[in-house]
């Protein structure tokens, strides 16, 4: 444990704790990606939309060996410690640059530092504050400009993103994510020392191909919804279709 | 040539310092920076003002003493070249140059230009060394390397130690100053028994000293007159991981099976 301690003290140690939270937190955006176009799969036998039916299971994940929402908590809570730990030592490595150059060039020339790379706090910062709405929005239904309703999943994503501010909004969002994680899937890699020459350019090719899916494998299904592309929910079974004749 | 200087002026570390602007005319192509530096150098003297401090040893590009930040960029615009190999020609006529010192919490500026890069040398006192034994000296090419290693152990040598490297880093990082010292090292075979502390005494002396984390902005590569490869750094986030994970602190402990 002391080791660990000593590692996580020096700068190097600080900044493989952010590249390893950072791509635990990938791993959970490249999942939840593939779950949303589960929104574009045919209901089931009963008429329930499948990306319904992927909610449910996500809720009853693990049994019958864990009672229900256990395994989903489990792993709730094991990204709520990645992102803090991000957050704070991000916050930590940053606060420890500022010192380093007490006096400021008036000058100087950024000659290889991408812009990305560079707006690494900007991006991650509008991505915290996306997080708090995106799931205030859809996980609590405390901001409800739009019927929430727990479980009608399509329902709730259909109304939405009938709104073009909604829209506009994720979009905006999207693109930051899609920003940080062409950085910061390559620079994770470097940080923990796995990136070399051989690497380099698949390595690149993986961030800038993990960022596109993210950015059009998230906003595929809202954008369709917003174009009238997708089928309404009425069109689905009765359990979501509220009673003023619009689905829930 | 005809350039207007803009020049950091600083009489000493407690002052605060400013830029003072500086004219040359009848500027050979072929005069190098420092050249053209001495020159005017020359001229203030002449007139009674003080001389612009600046370092600068070999003038061939390989001590490192030479540094500046011309124009936003360490060494200059030109890639892969040290100040002293910088020439006029490599600005257009009339330009307006900004000349700033090495700008690092850990390099204090001596006067003017000039700035104590000691940090570096208490990094590679820290753990740049290795341990020869004083018996009979081994035939050379005794010990097998594999060449591509070796190769690779040399490129990580031909760091010359001039500090571009943090001028150049948006964090003022020496990580690449520090991943070629340990990387030249801990390659070969004479830098296998120090491999473990090395890396942990060298970091911890980088960051004593107050150098930044690295961001993997890639502008120290970009910036260093010697092109050492950002590959570097990985290599030394690797070998911290491994003497903080693999590498055994306890060597002769006891171990019992129940
Ligand atoms: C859930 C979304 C997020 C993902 C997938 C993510 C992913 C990553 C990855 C892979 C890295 C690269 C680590 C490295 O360079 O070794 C990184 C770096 C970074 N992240 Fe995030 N991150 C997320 C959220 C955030 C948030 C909310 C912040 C808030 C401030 C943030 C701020 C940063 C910063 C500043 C860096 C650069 C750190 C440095 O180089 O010193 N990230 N992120
Ligand atoms: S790595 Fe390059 S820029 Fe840094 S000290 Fe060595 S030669 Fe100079
Ligand atoms: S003066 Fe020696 S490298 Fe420039």
């Amino acid at each position: 444990m002391s080791r660990i301690a000593k590692y996580y003290g020096s700068i190097i140690g600080k900044k493989a704790v952010v590249a390893v939270t950072g791509l635990m937190l990938l791993g959970f955006l490249i999942l939840h990606s593939i779950g949303n176009l589960k929104g574009f799969l045919p209901p089931n036998s009963a008429g329930e939309p499948d990306i319904d039916v992927y909610a449910h299971f996500l809720t009853v994940m693990g049994e019958p060996l864990l009672p229900d929402m256990v395994a989903l908590w489990a792993i709730r809570i094991i990204l709520i410690i990645a992102l803090i730990l991000h957050v704070v030592t991000v916050s930590k490595l940053a606060a420890h640059n500022r010192r380093a150059r007490p006096v400021a060039y008036r000058n100087h020339k950024h000659v290889a530092a991408t812009l990305p790379a560079r707006w690494m706090f900007v991006t991650g910062g509008i991505i915290l504050t996306f997080l708090v709405i995106h799931l205030l929005q859809f996980t609590t239904g405390t901001l409800d400009p739009t019927p929430i309703v727990y479980g009608c999943v399509y329902s709730n994503l259909y109304y939405a993103f009938q709104q073009w501010w909604i829209l506009l909004f994720y979009v905006g969002a999207l693109s930051m994510v899609g920003l940080h994680v062409f950085h910061g899937a390559w620079s994770a890699f470097q940080t923990l020392g796995v990136d070399n020459p051989d690497r380099n350019r698949k390595l690149r090719g993986f961030a800038l191909g993990t960022a596109a899916f993210l950015v059009l494998g998230f906003l595929s299904l809202p954008t369709l919804m917003y174009l009238d592309v997708m089928k309404h929910p009425n069109a689905y079974g009765e359990s979501c279709v509220l009673s003023d004749g619009r689905s829930e | 040539m005809k350039f207007t200087l803009e020049i950091w002026r600083q009489e000493n570390g407690e002052d605060a310092g400013s830029f003072s602007s500086h004219e040359v005319d009848d500027v050979s192509p072929d005069t190098s920076f420092l050249e053209m530096l001495d020159i005017l150098n020359e001229k203030l003297t002449e007139s009674g003002g003080e001389p612009i401090a600046f370092d600068s040893d070999c003038r061939e590009g390989i001590c490192g003493m030479c540094s500046l930040v011309i124009n936003g960029e360490a060494h200059g615009p030109k890639r892969a070249t040290t100040t002293c190999q910088l020439y006029m020609r490599h600005f257009p006529d009339g330009a307006s140059i900004t000349v700033e010192p090495w700008r690092s919490g850990a390099f204090p500026v001596v006067r003017d230009l000039a700035v104590d890069r000691s940090a570096f040398d208490r990094i590679m006192r820290a753990g740049g060394y290795v341990t020869v034994h004083s018996g009979p000296k081994p035939d050379p090419n005794d010990v097998p390397v594999n060449p591509e290693i070796s190769e690779k152990a040399l490129d990580a040598s031909t760091c010359i130690g001039c500090g571009a490297c943090v001028a150049a880093c948006p964090n003022g990082a020496a990580m690449l100053y520090t991943a070629a010292k340990v990387s030249h090292l801990s390659l070969l075979p004479q830098g296998q028994p120090e491999r473990q502390e090395r890396v942990q005494k060298m970091v911890a002396q980088m960051e004593e000293e107050g150098f930044g984390s690295c961001r993997n902005y890639g502008e120290c590569e970009a910036q260093c007159p010697k092109s050492i490869s950002i590959d570097f750094i990985g290599h030394m986030n690797r070998e911290l991981l491994r003497a903080t994970v693999i590498e055994p602190t306890d060597l002769r402990g006891e171990m019992k099976t129940q």
